[in-house]
């Protein structure tokens, strides 16, 4: 084993140019299998971060709406006929929008997506700084973390918001309660506003006017009393209220229109760079193989083991990869830090192991065949009578 | 080569069945198979005949193909070589030579008969057995890809010492010396693509010699290089060969180098055509020039 170790170092050594080569595009495999991972991780929590990190274990939308939430209606009443259901601990109603912020500073104005909640209910955000809703009709906003990166607008401020009603441009004026955590909605930052405020500054139509009866929502946020029973609380709540669709927060997500899509869209393009990559290592590792026979050859022909041999060629492979990986994992991240926050780049730390594990299988999964066919080269070679 | 008349045995049941011989009974058919085919096991008569052989070639076949494609390679081949002693073995192309020295190194099985260094039997071994005992007890020197392109003259010339654990400071010392004695002592940190090919091979020899083995073969180890580096390289290695008391075969296609050798075995067709062991005969055939 120290004879195979001391030839690969040996050979890395002499070698340098070479092995550094290979390294640095294993390095630029990594840097580009970490982006299109954090693109995914970003454009998939700017997409459903709201929906995933909710404070309920079900969802109801409306029936045969294929579960679109700008195409679900639910009103009070159906909201009543969950809440008496058996089993449901709280329901809260979830009305979505879009808007934008105007305000100085900004280059441009900021499209947001407006959500109105309940106060105190299932669907409310936590507020990490500052405090929680107060009541329905309050001009009061919680921001999402992503809409401070963007605007620095902190706890205490009034945020401007432009919405066309009718014709007309419209700007409200809401003030900052409270900050919480990234919470995305639509690949757009968000604000959480009391629902009613939310009906009276939300874009409307022309003929659409306020709500004066029933609050219509697009959503209601369930919570259970045993959250364990949710797949058996699916069943109930549709047995039991007519007209709905009810689903856990994973499925809804997933039925976000270009949710499914994108995501696939981007695990092929990082299925496929790891596949390259495979292919590269492995090529890389063949032709220097197939150039090694003679020698390899000779060392076996003076009484160096085949598992000698093989465990000095898996260890140049794992070397020069784990190398490689290190050097694009730590470029890639390094990199980042450079973009800007309108770059939908998030590097979570399950989501760079997961990557930096796999990309560190590239070097073994792709030199199997050169240490294959190193094990089949005969020492005859040394003879020139491998023939 | 000649076409097979009699039946072959294959190469699996020739190992059993040779596993379960016994040394002496080899010897004996050693000395049988030379009295038969009227081959001198020693080499120069009264050369060292006390001594026991430290290689035996016992009734050595190797056939290639099988059916009418059969060819005989090496055909009952039968010689020995004793310590401190220098073969050299000759023939033209296709006599066989190679084959037989491959299998005498361990990296060919014959199709029948035995080869033993040192009284072990290398048919009876297995292939992880070979390799161990090749790293052990015999020495090589190639004609071609001879070095390890990424250690230096003295990292080759250990590199026996490291498979066989024996990297000492008394083994790092002696592989020192050794280079020194073969002129390379400004060399010992060059690689081998900043020496010569005469001061390679040169260090293939030191690398053959350095883990004390029983037996050392070189393999046309002269090929790349001029008459004079030739002349030099297998002079010394002959030197070394007698001094340190090793049995070393060389297969040579340049007669001119068997002045250096004690005896000549020349291979025709798979067979051994005739043995030189005086001096007169053996210069007169180096003088004859390249086969």
């Amino acid at each position: 084993m120290r004879v195979a170790i001391y030839l690969a170092i040996k050979e890395i050594l002499h070698n340098k140019g070479r092995f550094l080569l290979i390294g640095m595009i294993v390095a630029l495999i990594t840097t580009l299998v970490l982006f299109i991972a954090a693109l995914a991780e970003g454009l998939g929590s700017g997409n459903r971060e709201y929906i995933q990190k909710l404070n309920a274990e079900l969802l109801v939308y409306q029936a045969d709406v294929d579960l679109s939430i700008s195409s679900s209606r639910l009103g009070r009443t159906k909201l009543a006929q969950v809440r008496r259901v058996p089993g449901v601990a709280a329901v809260g109603q979830i009305a979505t929008s879009n808007s934008t912020i105007v305000m100085d500073g900004l280059e441009e104005p900021l499209d947001v997506s407006l959500i109105g909640v309940e106060p105190g209910a299932p669907g409310e955000v936590p507020a990490l700084e500052g405090r929680q809703l107060g009541r329905s009709r309050a001009n009061e906003v919680i921001l999402d973390k992503r809409v401070v990166d963007l605007t620095g607008l902190r706890v205490g401020d009034v945020v401007t918001l432009k919405s066309i009603q009718g014709l007309e441009e419209k700007f409200f004026d809401l003030t900052v309660v409270g900050i919480s955590d990234g919470r995305g909605f639509f690949l757009q930052p968000t604000l959480v506003l009391p629902y009613l405020t939310w009906d009276k500054v939300r874009p409307k139509g022309l003929t659409e006017g306020q709500s004066n009866g029933e609050f219509v929502s697009n959503l209601i946020a369930v919570k259970l009393i045993n959250p364990a029973e949710w797949e058996a609380m699916i069943g109930v709540l549709e047995a039991q209220v007519a007209d709905i669709e009810v689903v856990d927060r994973t499925t809804a997500y997933e039925a976000t229109p270009g949710y499914s899509a994108q995501q696939s869209t981007l695990d092929t393009q990082r299925y496929f760079t790891f596949f390259i990559g495979i292919l590269v290592v492995g090529g890389f590792f063949q032709i220097q193989t197939l150039q090694k026979v003679a020698q390899i050859g000779m060392l076996k022909a003076i009484g160096a083991s085949t598992v000698t041999i093989a465990v000095a060629s898996v260890t140049q492979i794992v070397a020069t990869n784990a190398f490689g990986v290190m050097v694009g994992a730590a470029g890639s991240l390094l990199l980042s830090l450079s973009f800007p926050p309108t770059v939908p780049i998030v590097f979570t730390g399950d989501a760079v192991t997961a990557a930096v594990s796999a990309l560190l299988l590239i070097g073994p999964l792709g030199g199997m065949v050169s240490v294959w066919l190193l094990l089949r080269v005969e020492p005859l070679t040394a003879l020139g009578l491998a023939q | 080569m000649q076409k097979v008349r009699q039946e072959v045995l294959s190469p699996e049941s020739n190992t059993q069945e040779n596993g379960r011989r016994e040394v002496s009974t080899l010897h004996a058919a050693a000395m049988r198979g030379a009295l038969a085919s009227g081959v001198r096991l020693q080499g120069t008569a009264g050369r060292k005949p006390t001594q026991p052989e430290a290689l035996q070639a016992v009734d050595v076949l190797k056939v290639y193909g099988e059916g009418a494609n059969q060819v005989i390679a090496v055909n009952k081949i039968n010689f020995a070589v004793h310590p401190g002693e220098f073969v050299g073995l000759v023939g033209p192309s296709g006599s066989g030579k190679t084959s037989m020295l491959a299998m005498l190194a361990g990296l060919l099985r014959p199709t029948s008969g035995s080869i033993l260094i040192g009284g072990e039997d290398l048919t009876a071994m297995s292939e992880a057995e070979r390799t161990r005992f090749r790293g052990r007890a015999i020495g090589f020197a190639f004609q071609a890809n001879n070095l390890v392109p990424y250690l230096n003259a003295l990292e080759n010339v250990q590199l026996l010492l490291r498979l066989n654990g024996k990297l000492d400071k008394a083994g790092k010392e002696r592989a020192r010396e050794l280079l020194v004695r073969l002129g390379l002592e400004g060399r010992l940190k060059n690689y081998p693509g900043q020496l010569s090919g005469g001061q390679q091979q040169r260090v293939a020899i030191a690398r053959a010699l350095i883990h004390e083995p029983r037996v050392v073969l070189a393999d046309e180890p002269t090929a790349s290089l001029d008459t004079e580096r030739a002349s030099q390289v297998v002079e010394t290695f002959a030197q070394l060969i007698h001094e340190q008391q090793r049995a070393g075969i060389m297969v040579t296609h340049d007669l001119r180098m068997c002045r250096y050798v004690d005896r000549v075995i020349q291979m025709v067709d798979g067979k051994i055509n005739r043995v030189l062991s005086a001096r007169a005969e053996i210069d007169a055939l180096a003088n004859s020039g390249v086969h």
